[in-house]
């Protein structure tokens, strides 16, 4: 039915007495996802508005409550240490909300990554969604709510609007999608394509993937490789980006292109090359998606 | 961030990197004193700006004398400097560093980025230097030696040393070459630079291992903490525009195109970009207003496009999900009126409350289109642009 999270997923909240962590987990309680526990250090023993309980450490939430899963809306600052916490409680999944995490930060947490059993998604992506059946679904993260419906289409990106825009088309032509990961748009971050790619294609309820990239490093190469390998489910793609001047900064950090790597006209080709139904627009990726899987 | 090669040297120095002695000047005056402070003999005047490529582009002088070097200075600043870096409208050029000629023996190359493949930084030598590296990295591959450096432990002694075997220091010279490697890390690491680069690094006639030149760049988003780092921006090399965009915390970048862009997200901004230019326009500009897009916000934004005489049209593209596309529609018509915009508009939202939010725009008299497709959108700004003088 999904990949990485259900409806019966058990999540902590880390800064969830923060601005942005109390109004997003107000509205995955809304969606049916059970945010079970909150950490913010000091405020243990306390309860939010919702009734959510306050602890100090992600240690004692987990204990207390049986969670596996974090998200985190911690500052940037302080982003780092926050997953770090989560990693040492041997959570299953983290996902950093969080944007402008410093890169070398990043490099540690990865580091101190090596041998957990923690995956990560994110910094500064949308977080992941499983669709709701029957009023509860789980919803980790900023996405809004109601442009998903259950169905059989996984969605991955780098990228936050355009992952809604790509959502909202599926749910448009009437299908719908089994889970949706935005896995950020940082040079350095958690699951890549390649493990979404492996998760979905492992998925006997997903049917078929979107994959949204875009300029920059070479996740897209890597993955056009995978999917040539591994991937026996239709792919539709798209890459933002064709038109970036090379070496600016386009919002995301992971979004420069240098040395003359990384560019559209290169990801486009790998993944035409793999197989993958490549748009020009992000307007016809949903129709497209119908298309392929009205042929098979 | 970007700072200035004098700005990096002084960085590096702090790191026991050597460096050629130089003072930053900013009239001929202080240029023929500089040049006598250093010593007399021989001397570099060298044009400061965030730009590759000086040399070639006539920004590095070579003088013999006080009056060379005032003469050189004169005829540097003010000027606008044109490499393949700067774009064809080049940069002017504000600030000059005069340093110590070298005795130069041979040019290097040393860097250490930070490589999102290894999620560590990685040095990059070469035993030649003065060279464009990418070219030397295509034509020669086999001359680059890239090592990653442990992300927590730093670099280790056989790294240094193969390193400097690399760049074919021996003897004396490869403590000298270690000094160099050890201090270029440690300036990186305690910064939070992206790129640190000595091009070229140099060996002395008599033995010394020198940056003859440097350039740095640091992660935006870690500057909150190095306030002596932040310090370095110069305004001057800044856009004025994305100075402005700063300030109301909007992710804005100056293009050479004609059609404006307004749009909530970085990802759909670039789709936006791309979109127009397919449909045979050009793209003023980048600009991600947030998830936030209120009208304080696109009043903000619509401010900064129209401030660029080049747009001839612009094209709002909001997905509303936190944000509904009625606050928005409301944000946009109110910022419009407010501005007085002069220029065709073309709206495309899509999300929460759409058709409330379509409804808004059409009841509003304003002189605007509306689209459903960012496709659609993307005609119709790209027609009306053209059509608009």
């Amino acid at each position: 039915m999904s990949v990485l999270v259900h409806a019966d997923t058990k999540i902590i909240v880390q800064g969830i007495t923060g601005e942005a962590g109390a109004f997003h987990t107000k509205n995955s309680l809304g969606y049916g996802t059970r945010m079970v526990a909150g950490v913010t250090p000091g405020k243990g023993g306390q309860q939010t508005e919702m009734g959510v309980p306050v602890f100090d450490t992600v240690a004692d939430a987990r204990r207390a409550t049986g969670a596996t899963a974090s998200v985190v809306y911690v500052p940037a600052a302080f982003a780092a240490d926050a997953i770090c916490e989560a990693v040492d409680a041997e959570l299953d999944l983290v996902v950093a909300i969080t944007e402008g995490i410093p890169v070398a930060d990043m490099a540690f947490v990865r580091n101190y990554m090596q041998g957990s059993r923690t995956r990560l998604i994110g910094p500064n992506c949308p977080g992941i969604i499983t669709p709701a059946t029957n009023d509860k679904g789980c919803k980790i993260g900023i996405m809004p709510a109601y442009i998903h419906r259950p169905g059989k289409i996984g969605v991955v990106s780098r990228s936050g609007t355009l992952t809604y825009e790509a959502v909202w088309q599926v749910t448009s032509v009437g299908l719908g999608q089994s889970t949706c990961i935005g896995i950020g748009g940082d040079p350095i971050k958690g699951l890549d394509f390649v493990d979404c790619l492996r998760l979905f294609q492992d998925d006997p309820d997903t049917a078929g993937i979107i994959m949204i990239g875009e300029i920059g490093g070479s996740a897209e190469e890597e993955a056009s490789e995978f999917i040539k390998q591994s991937v026996r489910k239709p792919v539709v793609g798209f890459i933002a980006g064709a038109t970036a001047p090379p070496g600016k900064r386009m919002g995301h950090a992971g979004a420069i292109i240098s040395g003359g790597k990384g560019t559209a006209k290169d990801k486009k080709a790998a993944m035409q090359k793999a197989g993958v139904h490549v748009c020009d627009t992000p307007s016809v990726l949903g129709a497209t998606m119908k298309q392929v899987l009205g042929k098979k | 961030m970007n700072i200035h090669e004098f700005q990096a040297k002084e960085v590096l120095a702090r790191f026991q990197v050597p460096v050629p002695k130089g003072i930053p000047v900013d009239t001929p005056a202080q240029a023929r004193q500089a040049f006598l402070d250093l010593g007399g003999g021989l001397a570099v005047v060298k044009a400061q700006i965030h730009a590759g490529g000086r040399g070639k582009a006539g920004g590095v002088k070579l003088v013999r004398s006080a009056d060379e070097a005032e003469q050189v200075a004169r005829n540097l600043l003010g000027k606008a400097l044109v490499t393949p870096q700067t774009g064809p409208e080049g940069r002017v050029v504000k600030k000059l560093y005069v340093t110590q000629g070298a005795d130069i023996g041979r040019e290097m190359y040393l860097a250490v980025a930070m490589d999102r493949a290894a999620r560590a930084p990685v040095v990059i030598a070469a035993a030649e230097g003065g060279v464009e590296i990418e070219q030397l990295a295509h034509d020669r591959p086999d001359a680059l030696l890239r090592v990653p450096v442990h992300p927590v432990k730093g670099i280790l002694p056989f790294q240094v040393r193969r390193i400097c075997f690399h760049l074919g220091l021996r003897g004396e010279q490869q403590k000298g070459g270690a000094v160099v490697v050890q201090g270029l890390l440690a300036a990186f690491a305690a910064t939070d630079a992206s790129l640190a680069e000595i091009n070229p690094l140099i060996t002395t006639k008599t033995g010394q291992v020198l940056a003859l030149d440097a350039k740095m760049s640091f992660d935006d988003n870690a500057l909150f903490r190095h306030k002596d780092i932040a310090a370095y921006r110069d305004l001057n090399e800044e856009d004025p525009k994305e100075i402005e965009a700063k300030k109301f915390d909007l992710n804005y970048i100056a293009l050479h195109g004609n059609i404006g862009c307004m749009v909530n997200g970085a990802g759909l901004a670039m789709a936006t970009m791309d979109v127009i230019q397919q449909k045979g326009g050009m793209p003023a500009n980048f600009l991600d207003v947030g998830g936030g897009a209120n009208k304080q916000q696109v009043t903000n934004a619509f401010k900064i496009l129209l401030s660029d005489k080049n747009v001839k049209g612009i094209l709002v593209n909001i997905f509303g999900g936190i944000m509904k596309c009625d606050t928005i529609a409301e944000g946009v018509i109110a910022a419009a009126r407010e501005v007085r915009l002069s220029v065709p508009l073309v709206v495309r939202l899509e999300g929460t409350n759409v058709e409330l939010g379509r409804k808004l725009l059409q009841e509003s008299k304003l002189d605007l289109q509306t689209a459903v497709s960012l496709d659609e959108a993307a005609e119709k700004i790209v027609k009306a642009a053209g059509a608009h003088r």
